[in-house]
């Protein structure tokens, strides 16, 4: 096999957003600072039109390239347009707030991309080192990000937890790569999955690399008992650091956990459905135990994460391709979910003001009714609560999960997500139940706030016609 | 005619509907409240032809709608309506009209939010009743939850928050069981379908565990002893139009899940754990009697009184099984199921009116106190007359609806056992001492203090409104039948489903 030009073709979108990023950088330098705006213009740019050659070259068979290494299918392309979109709103989420704070900067934007970049080439991996140097590539750019207010301790704090952690997570991944090639041979995947297949559960090696897989996996979604990055990082980093962090990287871990997982050492399957349910089990208890706890929202929608990443972690230990599209529905609408929380959250702050507080949440129905209801929209759905689109997602995983057998840990999850709705309802007891502390006027540009309108008000519509993305989802791992 | 989607209207134009509300906006109060009458009353109206073209001589689901939805997981979009259902969405669109009214003074803030809330509430309910798709079901049984939990939150009394996050914690923690319960039947049936839930056959311990997820949910949600407290509280809090629709349709909805659910997908568990349904029926029915009894405040009293009552619905649904024990035949169960039903339907009517009346009362005083009361007869006869006759009703005096439900499950209990005849009949004296009790307190005697002497009787507008209801409650209680001929074919297609054994 040699480079060819179906190659090139291949890694087309890559290859695009690789050399849009390197000319926003270059651009940057060269920009004032009152022209700033054309780096966020072309960073935006640079994404929609990734986002839509790989939507008009999607569909067909899976196709490998780029000497085995690279992999494109359909969960491929429906993961890279979804985080490309993703990448985008919180790139408009953060103009306002980035400016506000004098954090506009160009470097924001190129870290954004190259983090993309990295995202996408993690979907694609079709080698166990393409996926580590997605993940790095990707880890790096975030790492940099949480640390980009350089004027704040909290930030700084946060970013060296995060580096210090995501290094030792890295590099127990690395760890299991290394067992896994020790074992098989190979690091392709496809090869490692050959090589399960005629090897079985006997070989003790191979467990153990699976062990380090789950870990690495763990980490990046945030699954207990890997989890303690979550709360620090979320919190410490500036808001829309925290949305960008919360949103396309999930897409991300979720399909490490798939081509690690299901495509890699999917034969082992029997071990590392045990691992996930411990994972999945703690990670419902903890997250939705501690959330209840919090006074700073960016903190409660940590621990939320963590719940809902335990939730997550059921649809893929089912081990169904029913599971697995449940667990990619569950990942896209959380995504779409977390991002409209967080923006809520940039959208109320101004100057100074951080606006994450809960009690900064007091009266907002009388504050901005809109924006209240948008929020109300968005917890709910969190919470699973009909006709609002969580549900739906939460109703297909438990269905994966009761499919296969497993009624008690559908049993178990309700009950966790029962503990959960409260933190979800005091936001909304907050809003529409409180008198409001402080009179300022929300005010925020008309783009953002039409983004905010669009995000909150497609978790309703998806409520309501959620079949086409569900059917999206199963073609996408069928 | 017949062509016109009925259903999905009356579900749609009250949701629809709210959201305009919501448009007209704050800034246009009376604009508002126009349009949510129209709306409401256009709803009930429509449902005029459900009754007109319903066929009382079969079981069959009648205006079916069916439309693929989410073909992902087998959920369609069915909607249907027999016999059980019918008599519900035709109070639920009236109780809604009413609610209308009786909010037409006393919210003036945020009117918009509070009638486009109880809009698309109605739109949820009815659609509640007509679901006959499992998911469906669920999204419109859970989705109530979120507009009465901003209603009782917003508008709501002092202890308003607590009130609405237990109500709304305590009903989903039940319901979630539920969920997990219809997954599983969906892995036996293949569909989402309720009517396949029917057919399906199961081992007895799977129908147990069904059966007692249906149950806790159910439970929490009709309220049963001892999953009733969060009731109290909701209802007392809530504002006038947010304990009439809590009393009225949703309760019924818990009831209605029974017969819907419970009976006919588990009748072997159902058959075998009526002992415990029955046992907590009577619990509710005597000992949350004596409750209602030591009550000083009267929305908590009657709050008290619905739990009672529809202690009086879930005792007719489950006796029908100790008749066949007991007699050897399902004879006579039907009156059982039927009294029950009537029971829902009469009792909706008369809860509505006992708290429109506290409202009424209110919205005077701003007491609820029943010592803060005294001689009302002297000062308002017009609306004294109203609340003894609802008082009456709900006391279940023949010639008012309330005795026909009673009298009916109380029939067909004798078949069961004396001894549970005579604990359900009770109630007949228990019912009367609260509530005549309060009455006399409250209504007549002399004039008990200052205030009560300058009271302003009842205006137009709640003559209207309690009128309208008294015309129910008497017209039901002599004339039942326009109400119970509907049930009978689909009362009769019940019993002789839960008849056979399904092991």
């Amino acid at each position: 096999m040699s480079a060819t030009l179906n190659d090139l073709a291949l890694v087309a979108p890559e290859a695009l957003l690789l050399s849009l990023g390197c000319f926003l950088l270059l651009l940057d330098v060269y920009l004032p600072d009152e022209r700033r705006h054309y780096s966020y213009r072309v960073a935006q740019g640079a994404l929609l039109v990734t986002a839509l050659l790989v939507w008009t070259t999607a569909g067909g068979e899976p196709q490998t390239g780029l000497y085995g290494n690279y992999l494109r299918d359909p969960l491929a392309d429906l993961l890279k347009v979804a985080l490309l979109l993703v990448t985008a709103a919180g790139f408009l989420y953060a103009r306002d707030y980035l400016q506000v704070r004098g954090l506009f900067r160009g470097e924001f934007f190129v870290l954004g991309l190259f983090a993309a970049l990295g995202m996408m080439v993690l979907v694609s991996a079709a080698s166990l080192l393409t996926l580590y140097l997605g993940l790095e590539l990707l880890s790096l750019s975030l790492y940099a990000l949480v640390a980009f207010d350089r004027e704040s301790r909290t930030a700084s704090e946060a970013a060296m937890k995060y580096f210090v952690l995501g290094a030792l997570a890295s590099g127990m991944l690395l760890y299991g790569i290394s067992m896994l090639y020790g074992a098989t041979g190979s690091l392709s995947i496809a090869q490692v999955a050959a090589a399960v297949a005629g090897r079985g559960t006997d070989d003790l090696v191979l467990v153990f690399g699976v062990v380090f897989l789950v870990v690495g996996v763990g980490f990046k979604l945030g699954a207990v008992p890997f989890h303690m990055w979550i709360p620090d990082v979320y919190h410490g980093a500036p808001t829309a650091v925290t949305l960008f962090i919360g949103s396309a990287p999930k897409l991300a871990a979720f399909a490490m956990a798939m081509r690690l997982l299901v495509d890699g050492v999917g034969g082992l399957h029997g071990d590392w459905q045990q691992m996930l349910v411990v994972l999945s089990v703690l990670s419902m208890g903890l997250g939705n135990l501690l959330a209840i706890a919090q006074s700073n929202i960016k903190r409660m929608l940590a621990y939320s994460t963590i719940a809902n990443v335990g939730f997550l972690l059921l649809g893929i230990l089912a081990g169904t391709p029913e599971g697995y599209s449940a667990a990619l529905f569950y990942t896209i609408t959380y995504v779409i979910m977390v991002s409209g929380a967080f923006g809520v959250v940039i959208y109320l702050s101004r100057a100074g003001f951080e606006s994450d507080a809960l009690d900064d949440f007091k009266g907002l129905n009388q504050r901005s009714p809109w924006i209240a209801f948008l929020m109300l929209l968005l917890m709910f759905s969190t919470a699973g609560v009909p006709p609002l689109v969580g549900f739906y997602a939460k109703l297909w995983v438990l269905k994966a999960v009761v499919d296969v057998g497993l009624v008690w840990l559908a049993v178990v999850a309700v009950m966790f997500s029962i503990i959960g709705a409260f933190y979800y309802l005091r936001i909304i007891k907050l809003m529409y139940f409180d008198e409001p502390e402080s009179q300022e006027p929300i005010a925020g540009s008309l783009d953002t706030r039409v983004l905010l309108s669009a995000n909150g008000l497609l978790v309703a519509v998806l409520g309501i016609v959620p079949g086409w993305l569900l059917a999206l989802c199963a073609a996408a791992l069928s | 005619m017949s062509e016109l989607p009925l259903l999905s209207l009356v579900i749609w134009l009250p949701i629809l509907g709210g959201i305009a509300v919501l448009f007209v906006g704050e800034s246009n109060p009376s604009g508002v409240r126009r349009l949510a009458l129209a709306v409401s009353v256009l709803t009930l109206l429509l449902t005029l032809p459900l009754y007109t073209g319903f066929d009382r001589g079969t079981a069959e689901m009648q205006f079916t709608e069916q439309v693929r939805w989410i073909p992902a997981i087998d959920a369609n979009y069915h909607l249907g309506i027999d016999g059980l259902s019918l008599p519900l969405i035709l109070l639920t669109a009236f109780m809604t009209v009413l609610v209308v009214v009786a909010g037409w003074e006393v919210i003036q803030q945020r009117v918009a939010q509070y009638m486009a809330a109880f809009l698309i509430m109605e739109g949820m309910m009815i659609g509640v009743f007509a679901a006959l798709d499992a998911v469906l079901f669920y999204v419109f049984f859970e989705g109530m939850l979120i507009p009465m939990f901003l209603i009782i939150g917003i508008w709501g009394g002092p202890r308003r928050v607590y009130a609405t996050i237990k109500f709304f914690l305590y009903t989903f923690l039940g319901s979630v069981f539920m969920l997990v319960a219809l997954i599983y039947l969906y892995r036996g049936a293949g569909s989402f379908s309720i009517l396949d839930f029917h057919g399906l056959r199961l081992s007895l311990n799977e129908q147990i565990l069904i059966f007692l997820a249906f149950l806790i949910s159910f439970a929490v949600k009709v309220p049963m002893w001892p999953v009733h407290t969060w009731l109290p509280d909701a209802h007392v809090e809530a504002p006038t139009g947010g304990s009439v629709i809590l009393a009225a349709i949703t309760l019924k909805i818990g009831a209605y899940g029974f017969v819907r659910f419970a009976l006919p997908i588990t009748p072997d568990a159902s058959a075998a754990l009526d002992w415990l349904v029955i046992a907590l029926s009577l619990i509710a029915v005597v000992y949350i009697g004596f409750v209602a009894l030591a009550q000083d405040d009267l929305k908590k009293l009657i709050a008290y009184s619905s739990i009672a009552h529809m202690g009086f619905v879930t005792l007719g649904f489950f006796v029908a099984f100790e008749i066949a024990r007991n007699t050897g035949s399902y004879h006579g169960a039907a009156m059982g199921i039927t009294g029950g039903l009537v029971q829902m339907v009469s009792h909706g009517f008369i809860s509505g009116a006992l708290f429109l009346c506290v409202g009424v009362l209110y919205d005077r005083m701003h007491s609820r106190r029943i010592g803060d009361y005294g001689g009302i007869v002297n000062t308002m006869p017009v609306f004294a007359t109203f609340m003894v006759l609802f008082a009456m009703a709900n006391a279940g005096l023949p010639g008012t609806s309330g005795f026909v439900g009673e009298f009916m499950v109380i029939l067909s209990t004798f078949k069961a056992g004396f001894w549970l005849a005579f604990l359900a009949a009770l109630t007949l004296i228990l019912g009367a001492a609260y509530t005549l009790w309060m009455v006399k307190r409250v209504v007549f005697g002399e004039v008990g203090n200052e205030r009560v002497a300058k009271l302003q009787d009842i205006n137009t507008r709640e003559f209207a409104m309690l009128g309208a209801l008294a015309v129910p409650v008497v017209a039901l209680g002599v004339w039942p039948d326009p109400v119970v001929s509907v049930m009978t074919s689909s009362v009769d297609h019940l019993v002789q489903h839960i008849a056979v054994s399904k092991l």
